[in-house]
């Protein structure tokens, strides 16, 4: 089973990459970006089937590893094949 | 005395720190791998700067969850003095020891260069050999050095004295919260700070601000 997890900086967490993007993107011309954000995305293929005990696998490793949740939140997508 | 220097892939100030420790204790520390799970019970542990595993995944963050670290952990809950700097201070933060976390500095620069910290709190285990509020030089080289934490725990660091470095006014390198360049637990006994006490511990270096932090936690424990 595959998964897919975007992690992101929290609302009203500074993100001078972010930042530095959009005033990238403002200087090519491109209008009405309003803010740009930036993240992580991460793949993981699990050998679990049973997608409730893999979302709290996945669950687990983003609290322990994957995401620092001062900071940062988590999104977990599971494609099933 | 014990004393132990972790050693990560990727520390650069290991041998630094190492010359520092043996200089004020006389005895060389024991250098300890990061895949070790077991640590000799040490009375102070250095976690020193650098880019272990070449700061993947975020700063520290893989160093937190090494072997090693489970044994630094443990021994730091039963009462070891613990220094993190730089490196180490985002891989106290990671593993729980210390809260917050190390954001990329405001600035997106890589900063090297000295600055003015003061001494917000001297009656850590480290810290006791400056005088309250006395100003010091120290350098800072990072890319993460921005403390960043919610508003309670930085309320709470407050209101617990447990500040122990912060920025001289108008010397912040990173945007660092309430200036802040160095944390401590509730006991004063774990201390991770940003700038490099090492890298100004004797005179050839430009100066020996830094040292008193070595000599200081030896005294402390002797």
């Amino acid at each position: 089973m595959k998964a897919t997890i975007h992690i992101t900086l929290k609302n009203g967490v500074l993100d001078p990459q972010g930042k530095a993007i959009e005033n990238a993107l403002g200087q090519l011309g491109f209008d009405g970006v309003d803010e740009v954000r930036q993240g992580k995305l991460v793949e993981v293929n699990l050998s679990e089937r049973d997608p409730a005990k893999a979302e709290a696998a996945l669950t687990d490793m983003c609290e322990k590893l994957l995401a620092n949740t001062v900071i940062e939140n988590y999104h977990i997508h599971l494609d099933s094949e | 005395m014990q004393a132990s220097v972790i050693v990560f892939p990727g520390s650069n100030c290991d041998r630094d720190v190492a010359v520092c420790v043996e200089a004020a204790m006389g005895t060389a520390p024991l250098m300890a791998w990061h895949g070790d799970a077991t640590l000799p019970k040490s009375d102070l542990i250095v976690l020193p700067g650098g880019f272990s595993y070449g700061d993947y995944l975020r700063c520290g963050s893989m160093a937190a969850n090494s072997p090693i670290m489970r044994e630094v952990v443990a021994q730091a809950e039963k009462g070891a003095a613990v220094l993190g700097i730089c490196n180490g201070f985002q891989v106290l933060t990671e593993c729980g020891l210390l809260p917050g976390v190390l954001m990329q500095n405001k600035g997106l620069n890589f900063v090297c260069r000295n600055t003015r910290l003061k001494v917000s709190n001297n009656k850590t285990a480290f810290t006791a050999q400056y005088a309250d509020g006395e100003e010091i030089i120290v350098p800072v080289a990072h890319n993460e050095g921005n403390y960043f934490a919610n508003d309670d725990t930085l309320k709470q660091l407050q209101d617990e004295d447990r500040i122990a470095f912060t920025y001289a006014e108008g010397d912040n390198p990173n945007g660092a919260c309430l200036d802040i360049a160095g944390i401590c637990d509730k006991a004063g006994r774990i201390v991770g700070m940003m700038p490099h006490p090492e890298r100004r511990a004797e005179t050839a270096l430009g100066g020996e601000d830094g040292k008193r932090m070595f000599t200081g936690i030896v005294e402390a424990l002797s």
